[in-house]
């Protein structure tokens, strides 16, 4: 089971945190401070697992960012090695070409769409396709009300001209 | 992809950046936040902010509240508190938009836990929601059921997400089954509900709703055996076929990820496979062939596949035997060893990671398949070496974790010398760690002493600062015990301190060998073929010994050890001598009581007891190599089982009338003084830690308790009294000095009374106070002008209305034996009826006890019960010849002289009476009893 997610810049700016297990706001900032404390200094040569508190963190390095996720000390590091780069496939093909920025000034729909591949800390949806499928309907849906609000309030407006 | 660096991003934002003073947008708030320069002024920003979403909620704003919302998300995000917008959430969950609900549900999965309160009044708004007719609403529900639910809500929305997961839309079914999984995880009783559910999902074409089925019935076989006897029954052969169309399956793009179809959900599926195969033959059997050929068959130079063949080896390894799969699966994890691409392609993207994880999970799961099969494992024993060197250190922890497992007796000389090898190169912060294996290794499977001494020789010049303290004193140890090695284990110490004087630990060692077999280091006695000629000088020797003890980097233990060895070689090189004493004067002075202490003693021992000196610093007795490994445990009391030892070491059992002094010498605590009534002594006593309580009747668990527990109790009170000293003299005396003399004798012994505290006093503030001649004496032993010792009365029990005496008699032709007879009175007013006297004694005495005299005791002391005791001591004076040679015992760090007793006597009393008809019981124990009954 994946315990939480946590995107962090390499200057130690969080991006994303999602938490699956119970912390408390002071738990997860100690436990964002001690993980990116460790992960951040790791050289380049060490491999991708930290052991800490008993779980294993799997972190894995796109450009200035770090995508963490901490599992079970009995789950497939391999796998979660692979769902990251699932997800960073799929906010790559949502945003186009994503980068950091990406992440920051559209946080929620990165949030949207991990929570479209990730409940309860386990793997949803192993296709690509079907994700972007169920986030385009839904942002359209969003689209839809604001248009029809907007629509209302011209009309509200035309009225009381 | 492209991914915009930091720099490259904070200048374009800069540029797109004008600082808005009216609250805008969330991008307008991010780019303000981002602008900022400092702390300062972010905080400045986010205040701002929050001033006015806190306004905004005041008003009850509903056009912006989902805007503010987002903006509590980002606010949160950077670490600020945001409880205030908490009930805001709320708000949003219940208003009927697709929009506000969607960023309501985000920030109640943000903001709260499910240990928060708020989250009660959510559940109905919930439930409303998984029953909504929009499908996005029902998953947005879920979503957020499933990431944040507490027991409670998943009590009361169990029934709702069953039913969801028969839902039409399989995107809704996918979500429920891993909202079964928190709600099965967070009440494992209605584990039950779900379990037909679960398997009819195993049927399903659809990727999502596979993997999530699959994982949901993972989960539902930990918590419910129900669950996966129905599994196993039901489902193997489905999931079999599953795994195997999925093995087999043509390129599929939708669900391909380099070139290998799904391996999420291959690797799910071999997870359950492995619940279900695992203790169940007939399951193991049906999957076995599509096991081997998912390990045969799955590519591995890509991480994809890798994943799955790291499932598909812990498949193996747990279910049921087959030997052919297992060496298979070990093989493959060998091939992940050697794997060293450091740039392994994931699909289309270069990844920047060093990739040497394959080591790290291979580690891992060649330490489980150890306890399978260890023969497998043995194979890639080279390789596991390999990986101890790795850059990595989680990777070389682990792997000099499983090298200690595969270490045995046949491999224990080549994989010992790759240890040590590695640990010349290793860094500072693993040594630690794998000297420790290296001496267990070494210690446990070493085929011959010479080599164990060569070995643990080679660590401790590499890593000599490193090494445990049990390492190195296991090591003396066994040097006492291989008797025709000392001189070469002297001599090879000795070069090797010339080659790494620094390590603090060799260099103890060292000094320690020095010290007891420093006539062997010069004149080469027992030369080993291998060995090359070494000569040194006695002055040579004393030089080692002389840079350890006045180096400051060393520690207290290792000089006292030095001090010691000293002493030890003014004895074995006379020529020295002088030398010896003048380095050991030096340190009279010195501000640590225990050098100062000991080099006064020394010094005294040097100037003036030339005549008992050889026998005081004799041969260290053989340490019991039984009893180290047993005080490793920390179960026996060392100075008490040493005793054996020395007793057959010592060639005679007589005591020399010289050794007499040596009593007092090393011996601080006085012996025994009847009762400790001196008032004035006693703090002293409480505050040097001398035992001046009637030890001798408990020096053996003393003993014990000491050589472990207190410090200080070690460093200051040396030890427990001299059991024999005086019935060799006594026994003498009679005939041939009168009555009077004895005591004139024991003044010199400076005998067992309190004064003798005033050594370890008086010995700091003047330190040429004559340690052996200063005191004042008031023997407490008196003789008997007839045959025998006698020995004086004690009372030996005393309770508000009992007092017990003991009167002692031996007869001369038995000394073992002792007659003592009980006298009992009444102190208080009231005639005690039905008077029972019981005793016990340890096992080394015999009791005898004959009948009383009465059982009925008038009260007021008018009269007295008389009983005969009969005990005799099977241990009488054997180990009389202790007192000849002060042992050194190494307890913990401490370095400390002990003298050993006699066994000393005590007995656990019970006396039974009536008083007024009513019964009463009182207890004791007697361990009063005069030396050397």
């Amino acid at each position: 089971m994946i315990h939480f997610v946590l995107l962090i810049s390499r200057q130690g700016k969080v991006r994303l945190t999602k938490w699956y297990s119970p912390y408390t706001q002071k738990e997860r900032t100690k436990v964002i401070r001690e993980l990116s404390g460790m992960i951040l200094t790791r050289g380049p040569k060490l491999c991708n697992f930290v052991e800490w508190r008993g779980y294993k963190v799997v972190y894995k390095r796109y450009a200035s960012l770090y995508f963490c996720m901490c599992i079970d000390q009995e789950d497939n590091e391999l796998e979660v090695l692979e769902i990251i780069h699932h997800f960073v496939e799929i906010l790559d093909r949502y945003f186009g070409s994503v980068c950091e920025l990406d992440l920051i000034f559209n946080f929620h729909k990165a949030y949207y769409i991990l929570d479209e591949l990730v409940i309860a800390g386990e793997l949803q949806e192993s296709s690509k396709k079907t994700v972007a499928r169920l986030i385009a309907a839904q942002d359209s849906l969003v689209e839809a009300a604001k248009e029809e609000a907007s629509s209302l309030s011209n009309i509200i407006a035309q009225a009381t001209k | 992809m492209v991914w915009a660096c930091e720099e490259e991003m904070r200048r374009c934002s800069n540029e797109e950046c004008e600082r808005l003073d009216i609250v805008g947008t969330r991008r307008d708030m991010i780019r303000a936040i981002r602008a900022s320069k400092t702390a300062a002024e972010e905080r400045a920003v986010v205040r701002k902010e929050c001033a006015a979403i806190r306004a905004a909620i005041s008003d009850n704003d509903h056009d912006y509240r989902h805007r503010n919302l987002a903006k509590l998300m980002f606010i949160h995000m950077l670490g600020y508190p945001t409880h205030f917008g908490q009930m805001e959430c709320l708000k949003l969950i219940a208003s009927p938009g697709f929009p506000e609900k969607r960023i309501g549900y985000l920030g109640l999965m943000l903001l709260l836990d499910e240990r928060q309160e708020v989250l009660m009044l959510v559940t109905n708004s919930i439930k409303q929601d998984l029953n909504h007719t929009n499908q996005y609403i029902v998953g947005l529900a879920l979503c957020a059921l499933g990431n944040i639910g507490s027991a409670e809500m998943a009590r009361d929305l169990a029934p709702e997400v069953e039913r969801l997961l028969k839902f039409r839309d399989p995107n809704i079914r996918k979500k429920a089954a891993l909202c079964s999984i928190r709600i099965i995880k967070k009440v494992p009783d209605l584990a039950e509900n779900f379990i037909h559910a679960a398997a009819s999902l195993l049927s399903e074409k659809h990727h999502g709703v596979l993997i999530t089925g699959v994982q949901l019935c993972i989960d539902l076989c930990k918590i419910s055996t129900e669950a996966l006897e129905h599994f196993r029954k039901k489902c193997t052969d489905g999931l079999v076929k599953l795994m195997r169309d999925l093995a087999n399956s043509p390129y599929a793009p939708e669900y391909d990820v380099s070139g290998i179809t799904d391996p999420f959900l291959q690797i799910r599926l071999l997870r359950l496979l492995r619940s279900l195969g695992k203790d169940d033959a007939d399951a193991s059997d049906t999957m076995n062939d599509i096991l081997a050929q998912v390990a045969t068959k799955t590519e591995s130079n890509k991480n994809a596949g890798n994943a799955i063949l790291y499932e598909c080896v812990a498949a193996i390894m747990s279910v049921d035997d087959n030997g052919g799969l297992r060496v298979l699966a070990i093989n493959i994890l060998g091939r992940f060893l050697s794997n060293r691409d450091n740039n392994i392609s994931m699909g289309s993207f270069v990844i920047l990671v060093g990739s040497n994880y394959f080591r790290y999970v291979a580690l891992n799961m060649l330490m489980k398949a150890l306890a399978v099969d260890s023969q497998a494992v043995q194979r890639h024993r080279t390789t596991i070496l390999e990986c101890v060197k790795d850059s990595d250190p989680s990777i070389r922890k682990r792997a000099v974790e499983l090298v200690y497992l595969l270490v045995n007796e046949s491999n224990v000389k080549p994989m010992t010398k790759e240890l040590i090898e590695y640990l010349e190169a290793s860094d500072p912060e693993f040594r630690g760690d794998l000297t420790a294996k290296i001496c267990s290794i070494v210690e446990k499977f070493s085929p011959e002493k010479i080599w164990y001494i060569d070995q643990m020789l080679k660590v401790l010049s590499e890593a000599g600062n490193d090494v445990k303290d049990e390492a190195w004193h296991s090591l003396i140890v066994v040097i006492t015990n291989a008797s025709d090695l000392h001189g070469y284990a002297v001599r090879s110490l000795y070069r090797a301190v010339q080659a790494a004087g620094e390590q603090e630990t060799l260099v103890r060692v060292a000094i320690w060998c020095i010290g007891e077999y420093g006539d062997m280091l010069v004149n080469n006695a027992g030369r080993l073929d291998i060995e090359e000629p070494l000569t040194v000088t006695e002055s040579d020797a004393v030089d080692v010994v002389e840079t350890s003890f006045k180096s400051h980097s060393f520690d207290l233990t290792t000089r006292a050890m030095c001090l010691i060895a000293l002493l030890k070689l003014s004895s074995r090189f006379p020529s020295c001598s002088q030398r010896i004493n003048d380095i050991i004067v030096q340190y009279k002075g010195s501000f640590v009581l225990e050098l100062q202490q000991r080099a006064i003693e020394f010094n005294s021992i040097i100037g003036r007891h030339q005549n008992i000196r050889p026998s005081l610093v004799e041969r260290m007795p053989v340490l019991d190599e039984a009893t180290h490994s047993g005080r490793k445990a920390g179960s026996v009391p060392a100075a008490v089982s040493t005793s054996q030892g020395v007793s057959v070491n010592l060639p005679n059992g007589v005591a020399k009338p010289s050794a007499a002094p040596l009593v007092d010498l090393l011996d601080l605590s006085s012996d025994d003084v009847p009762a400790p009534s001196s008032s004035g002594g006693d703090f002293l006593q409480d505050l040097l830690g001398v035992d001046l309580v009637p030890m001798s009747s408990q020096s053996g668990t003393n003993q014990a308790q000491m050589s472990g527990t207190n410090v200080l109790l070690d460093l200051l009170s040396i030890g427990t009294p001299p059991a024999n000293s005086s019935p060799s003299t006594i026994q003498v005396s009679p005939s041939n000095v009168d009555t009077k003399s004895p005591v004139d004798l024991l003044d010199r012994l400076s005998s067992p009374s309190a004064p003798s505290v005033q050594v370890s006093t008086t010995a700091g503030s003047s330190p040429m106070l004559d340690l052996l001649n200063g005191f004042p004496s008031s023997s407490p032993i008196a003789v008997t002008e007839g045959n025998g010792p006698a020995y004086p009365s004690i009372v030996a029990f005393e309770s508000s209305s009992l007092k017990l005496t003991f009167n002692f008699s031996k007869k001369p032709e038995n000394p073992q034996t002792t007659l003592i007879e009980a006298s009992f009175t009444n102190k208080s007013g009231e005639v005690l009826t039905n008077f029972i006297f019981q005793a016990a004694v340890p096992k080394f005495l015999q009791l005898h006890l004959d009948p009383a005299s009465g059982n009925m005791l008038p009260a007021n002391s008018s009269g007295s019960i008389m009983q005969k005791l009969k005990l005799t001591n099977s241990q009488h004076g054997k180990p009389v010849n202790i007192v000849t040679s002060a042992v050194l015992v190494y307890s913990d760090s401490y370095l400390i002289f002990s003298v050993i007793p006699q066994k000393s006597l005590v007995m656990r009393i019970r006396i039974a009476y009536k008083v007024n008809n009513k019964d009463v019981l009182e207890e004791g124990q007697v361990n009063n009893f005069p030396r050397d009954l």
